[in-house]
């Protein structure tokens, strides 16, 4: 589905596309900051305490977290100057690309680059021989994790756009809530052999997202049946 | 690698007669010439034909990076107007040096992640004449910058061989070297491509069917390279050969040798377009000085370049002076560093049909392109799959990588449209690449390893 919206919407513009590949690229810079904290972590610490490690390893998803919402905010801040200057080149004096937008598309970079991370992995390993599992894991693993990657993605799309329209508007509570529903949808994770301890509740999440993100995009429930009327 | 961009320029309206080797006389035009690229296109096929077979040429690589310090962006008296419709079309450029390129990589992705033959280690070129199976790590490290060192004094040769040439205006020579390189590299390797292949997938093929296949492969890309034909095939057939070109060298550069040598031939970019003593600037200012432009070696055009018969009358009229335009537009503006045109001569865009120029509107829409060096597109094929041929086989690595490249190439478009000169493509790209290979390597890799085994998600 991630794949399909990129298709539909963003492939078409140019601009987009590099907003996406740069969004992208501060994702994986926040990783790659994040993996060099949790490596440090680790080295400098027992390996054979494997309450320890596993502590550590929440420590890292949790400062990753934290790290992806930080290069969130930074690259509201470098598109913010990027709308400077395109409103300055333009002929006609406004932007060709609006905040929203930029904010959809930055969410989609995000979201892509977070949920190819997590599969691309695992889709080679499923070419292959069927390994996976093996040693007594749940039978649904692949099945999970395509869940859990897809409400991933679109969630960091949500996430993307509430967190820039709370920086437009200075509304701090709702960057607040987007760090608050990351932590808790990463956490959610952790009773992952539990697997409705994770699914459920990131679902909900996103479904909350999506319908506070449609709100605040200029969405009303009038809209929706329009929209749904006209098509058929 | 040299980036250009087209600018248009409302003074080269009459441009006539071209060849593919010479630009058209257009009035004083100030535009810079990326000569740099063509000599090293030219070197590149120096190298292909001394080399032929086993070795690839650094030629190509020191063609390539000739060709790609150069990019200059034209001067001309409506350069405000040029510099906003420049950077509006910014945008649009980036798109179109992004689809190519990644062509290219998933290209050679794919073949190196399915074909065995590109990963086993069947020998190495006769420029890197160290091997690195040594038992220290002293001794490989030593052995790898010394191989660097060779490979990079054959380039600087080879660059100013041909920077000595074109003073020379031997062009016959490096015309007839540029068609031997892409002729051997079309078939010889293409043939090579498509044995292995077809033994990986397990395909019969027999040897009447081989020749035509390969022989049809063959001769409609060199009539579509050096001569004209339409834009997606031309645009095609560089991205296959820079596959292949990049395929070679990831088979044939062993482990340590391929990253610092990657690394050295960026830095080798950036002084050569950028040093004023530098070859490829040389080469440049004095092809600027005869009026001429860039030796048409292996750079990558996107520009559009309509055909003499065109179906609507008004768009006819217009395509011409468009496309004369855009030739001399091509000519001139951007040599990506095609320096790597050893194994390829690809000249994106040398056929122009002359044609009288009719209308000497300015084209308000005019299609311009942004060049890129092929060499450019090897060598970031090369950082791809080789990041893709790691035997731990890891495809965020490779993803890594890939995005990595990418922002480079829009950062150096950017600096393009603010420098509005020639410029090296491949600096900014490689050094985030091989920052992102190895940390993504070394410190992502474990990381993303347990979090999936234990199925976090961060």
């Amino acid at each position: 589905p991630a794949l399909s919206l990129f298709l539909f919407t963003i492939a078409r513009d140019p601009l987009r596309i590099i907003i996406l590949i740069a969004g992208a690229f501060f994702w994986l810079v926040s990783l790659l900051l994040s993996s060099l904290i949790w490596f440090i972590a680790v080295k400098a610490s027992d390996p054979r305490d494997e309450a320890l490690q596993r502590g550590l390893l929440i420590f890292g998803v949790m400062f990753s977290v934290l790290l992806q919402e930080a290069f969130r905010f930074l690259y509201y801040k470098l598109l913010r100057k990027a709308i400077e200057g395109l409103v300055a080149l333009s002929e006609d004096g406004c932007s060709p690309i609006s905040i929203q937008q930029m904010a959809y598309v930055a969410g989609v970079g995000f979201g892509l680059m977070s949920g190819a991370f997590s599969m691309i992995n695992l889709l080679a390993d499923a070419l292959g021989p069927g390994t996976v599992g093996i040693h007594g894991d749940s039978q649904l693993y692949f099945l999970t994790s395509a869940f859990m990657t897809m409400v991933l993605i679109f969630l960091h799309t949500f996430w993307g756009i509430l967190f820039f329209h709370g920086c437009e508007n200075r509304r701090w509570w709702e960057i607040a809530a987007v760090v608050l529903m990351h932590l808790a949808v990463s956490g959610s994770t952790f009773w992952n052999p539990l697997y409705v301890g994770s699914l459920v509740p990131s679902y909900l999440l996103m479904a909350a997202a999506a319908v506070w993100a449609y709100l605040l995009s200029g969405g009303s429930a009038q809209n929706l049946r329009r929209f749904l009327l006209c098509k058929c | 690698m040299i980036t250009f961009m087209n600018n248009s320029d409302s003074e080269d309206e009459t441009c006539n007669e071209r060849t593919s080797l010479m630009s058209a006389e257009s009035p004083s035009i100030p535009s810079y010439q990326d000569g740099l690229q063509a000599s090293e296109a030219g070197e590149a096929q120096i190298h292909r034909k001394r080399h032929a077979g086993s070795s690839r040429s650094p030629n190509n690589v020191a063609d390539g990076d000739m060709a790609d310090s150069g990019v200059r962006a034209r001067g001309s008296a409506l350069e405000n107007e040029d510099e906003e419709l420049t950077l509006k079309y910014g945008a649009k450029h980036v798109i179109m040096l992004f689809v190519p390129v990644t062509l290219c990589m998933i290209v050679v992705v794919a073949t190196i992640k399915s074909v065995r033959f590109y990963t086993e280690k069947n020998g190495q070129l006769i420029y890197t004449p160290f091997s690195e199976d040594t038992p220290s790590v002293g001794q490989r490290l030593l052995n790898s910058v010394l191989n660097t060192i060779i490979m990079i004094s054959v380039i600087v040769v080879m660059t100013v061989f041909l920077v000595v040439l074109y003073k020379y205006r031997c062009y016959k020579f490096i015309h007839g070297w540029l068609i031997l390189s892409s002729l051997m590299l079309l078939f010889l390797f293409t043939y090579i491509y498509l044995g292995e292949v077809l033994k990986t997938y397990n395909v019969a093929m027999d040897y009447p069917t081989v020749i035509l296949v390969i022989w049809n492969f063959g001769a409609v890309g060199m009539i579509c390279i050096h001569w004209k034909g339409p834009l997606q095939l031309q645009q095609a057939y560089l991205i296959m050969i820079s596959a292949l070109m990049a395929l070679v060298f990831i088979k044939y550069l062993p482990e340590w040798s391929a990253w610092v040598i990657l690394g050295a031939i960026s830095i080798y970019d950036l002084m050569a377009v950028l040093c004023p003593k530098g070859p490829l600037r040389m080469l440049v200012e004095t092809a600027q000085e005869r009026n001429e432009p860039i030796f048409p070696a292996l750079i990558y055009s996107s520009a559009m370049i309509w055909t003499v018969g065109m179906a609507k009358p008004d768009t006819a009229a217009r395509g011409p002076s468009q496309q004369t335009w855009d030739a001399a537009e091509d000519e001139r503006e951007n040599h990506s560093s095609p320096s790597h045109s050893d194994s390829q001569i690809l000249e994106t865009r040398s056929p122009v049909p002359s044609h009288p120029i009719t209308s000497l509107e300015e084209p308000e829409e005019e299609e311009r392109g942004v060049k890129l060096g092929l060499g450019d597109f090897i060598f970031y094929s090369v950082l791809v799959g080789k990041a893709a041929a790691t035997p731990s086989g890891d495809w965020n690595t490779t993803l890594a990588c890939f995005v990595a490249i990418l922002i480079g190439l829009c950062l150096t478009l950017l600096l393009l449209a603010v420098f509005k000169k020639a410029l090296p493509a491949l600096p900014i790209s490689i050094t985030f690449g091989l920052i992102f290979y190895f940390s993504t390597d070394n410190l992502v890799r474990p990381f993303m390893d347990t979090l999936a085994s234990h199925q976090l998600y961060i």
